[in-house]
């Protein structure tokens, strides 16, 4: 783990790895109709020889985004600590948030159908800055629903005006 | 520091108030030349209605009785509304209730008030009539519009609100004010003609001059027929700019920044202390040669409305010379002197990623501020209180990741001033996270308090005179 973006503690909080499950099905339903619709119209006007490179392509591309989705799952975290909240994502372009809980204005749980059914739900963070970017995406419910309140109750406790 | 709950949101209770929670008695009605005032548009989308119907269909006759039909029922419906729009004080926020079938009932909380303008357009102004605008933090627009009052009510109002947000009696008269700046018109003129825009149209014409002279003949006419859209627009932007501008004063008072501004419409800001989210000095590449700067700064009220207006409402000093500047943006900060900040520059390497300007990429902060420079062509030098912080980020692109290199952002509340750490060293830039952090956290527990007249420590450290700076060390050269 590189000194940058380290964790305070000794670990970052990962995120449920569900979320990397719901990625791939979703990654694999948009493989397997985008190769099979290209293959199709490929094999039609130019040959099955383009049908057969399509699919070849379409299986690499699956395998790099299998790659991709777990060095992206594993790049998310958060931090609880005493004044603030720190949530890290991204592998390319990395990012660290640090969100004071008095500048927090209101906290959103969402959760999509899909989400749903995978059990997770995304928590999101929002200040008096359109900039703040403090979204953990793919937590249990019940970690959802602990986090939500804790934040709520830390926010008006260190509540300070604009 | 205060019990309040976390949001800033201002309390609005939408939704038709019970017999229980009728207007009260007091509460007043807006200006009765509201409806006429506001007619215009009625009119305007009446006679535009009614000449396309003419256009197309090429018979008039319908366009007299229609007209006059969609004026008269515009009016009955703006008559309507001011009937049932009353405002007034109701506890310790502004209520405005309204609507003729679904009643609304508004409630804006004077403690989370960030600025009050009284804007009186031309129209206004030969009926003395203005109008009286609220921001708070949040929501999607101008907060409560009244509009219109009389003008000497607008004043009162503004003086009653103001009064009532410092947690001091609402009868206090407006307090006296001391005017800091004044931006001349001459001044005002030669900033226009120095500005980009300007420059970018006068070469633009020279070019066409030039076509018109060398080719003489048809072509030459036809590009300068096309690009006179192009000349207009330019034209336009500057001679609003110009008279957005004109008569510029700013002033101070316990009740905080004053500004004054406009030739045709008039609109007076006020921003109360500890509003000012971040102030920016800029410097347009040929303001260079008169050293003159312009001031923006963040409000949390002014951001959220549209672009252009959002960029009308923030000027601090639309032009000033650089030592005044310095001086303005003292007094924005609470006595907090940027200048007086010693900045560090970005390492050598972030020559790879800014070729131009990596030289003046730099950072420095005290205990109250943090302050950035950066830009060449467009200096520009930023200036955040750390009480002012709301998030702090930092962000590490692949290239940055390459050369050993992160930025750091200091989220504020939206606006023109934006604090971006760029291009430092990686491990430095995560220090300057923690740092930012802690310095933050103190200095939201050192904070002037909403109400900003009710703790009587809290005004004598904002008055605070700032140590003199040395002017040969000013950073901006």
């Amino acid at each position: 783990m590189d000194q940058v973006f380290a964790p305070p503690g000794e670990t970052w909080q990962q995120v449920s790895h569900r979320l990397a499950e719901l990625r791939r099905l979703l990654l694999g339903i948009c493989i397997v109709v985008g190769t099979a619709a290209a293959a199709v119209l490929g094999s039609w006007f130019a040959g099955w020889w383009l049908a057969v490179v399509t699919v070849v392509a379409g299986v690499v591309a699956a395998i790099w985004g299998l790659w991709l989705i777990d060095r992206n799952w594993r790049a998310w975290g958060y931090a609880e600590r005493a004044d603030d909240l720190l949530v890290t994502c991204g592998v390319l372009f990395k990012q660290l948030t640090v969100v004071p809980y008095g500048r927090m204005q209101f906290v959103d749980v969402k959760s999509g159908p899909l989400e749903r059914r995978f059990g997770l739900a995304t928590v999101q963070l929002h200040t008096a800055s359109p900039a703040t970017d403090a979204r953990i995406p793919g937590l249990p419910p019940d970690e959802a629903a602990r986090l939500r309140d804790r934040l709520a109750a830390l926010g008006e406790a260190r509540a300070a005006g604009l | 520091m205060t019990d309040e709950p976390a949001t800033a949101e201002p309390r609005k209770e939408n939704g038709a108030p019970g017999a229980a929670d009728r207007t009260p008695a007091h509460f007043r009605r807006l200006h009765p030349l509201t409806p006429l005032l506001r007619g215009w548009a009625w009119l305007a989308a009446a006679v535009a209605f009614g000449s396309q119907d003419v256009l197309l269909s090429g018979a008039s006759p319908r366009i007299l009785v229609l007209v006059p039909l969609i004026a008269v029922a515009g009016l009955a419906v703006g008559l309507a509304s001011w009937w049932f729009t009353r405002y007034g004080i109701d506890g310790d926020a502004l209520r405005i209730d309204s609507g003729i079938f679904e009643r609304r009932s508004r409630r804006v909380r004077l403690d989370r008030l960030q600025a009050v303008d009284v804007v009186r357009p031309l129209s206004g102004r030969l009926l003395g009539v203005s109008e009286l605008r609220l921001e708070v933090a949040g929501g999607s627009d101008t907060e409560a519009p009244l509009a219109y009052l009389a003008a000497d009510e607008a004043v009162r109002l503004r003086a009653e609100l103001l009064a009532r947000a410092a947690g001091i009696d609402a009868a206090t008269p407006e307090a006296p004010e001391q005017v800091v700046h004044e931006v001349p018109p001459g001044r005002l003129l030669g900033s226009t003609v120095l500005s980009g825009t300007f420059l970018i149209g006068v070469v633009f014409l020279l070019l066409n001059g030039a076509a018109f002279v060398l080719t003489g003949g048809d072509v030459a006419m036809g590009v300068l027929t096309a690009s006179l859209p192009g000349v207009l627009a330019i034209g336009a932007a500057l001679w609003n700019q110009f008279v957005r501008n004109f008569g510029f004063v700013l002033a101070e008072s316990p009740d905080g920044f004053r500004i004054r501004k406009g030739l045709l419409d008039i609109k007076a800001q006020t921003v109360p202390p500890g509003r000012v989210q971040g102030v920016a000095l800029r410097q347009p590449l040929f303001w260079r040669l008169t050293d003159w700067v312009r001031l923006d700064v963040d409000v949390a009220g002014y951001g959220k409305t549209s672009d252009t207006d959002a960029s009308k409402s923030s000027v601090l000093l639309p032009v000033a010379s650089r030592r005044d500047a310095f001086d303005v943006m003292r007094h924005a900060l609470s006595g907090a002197a940027p200048e007086a900040v010693l900045v560090e520059p970005a390492p050598r390497r972030a020559a790879w990623l800014r070729p131009i300007g990596w030289r003046r990429l730099a950072y420095g902060a005290d205990d109250r501020l943090v302050v950035v420079r950066e830009g060449v062509l467009y200096r520009t030098l930023t200036a955040v209180p750390h009480a002012k912080t709301q998030s702090i980020r930092l962000t590490q692109g692949p290239i940055q990741r390459r050369l050993a290199l992160a930025t750091v952002h200091v989220d504020t509340t939206p606006g023109p001033v934006d604090a971006i750490i760029r291009h430092r060293d990686q491990l430095e830039a995560r220090r300057i996270l923690e740092e930012q952090t802690v310095r933050a956290r103190l200095a939201r527990k050192a904070d002037v308090p909403e109400q900003w007249m009710s703790v009587p420590g809290a005004r004598r450290r904002a008055e605070e005179a700032p140590a003199q700076p040395n002017p040969a060390a000013l950073p901006f050269h």
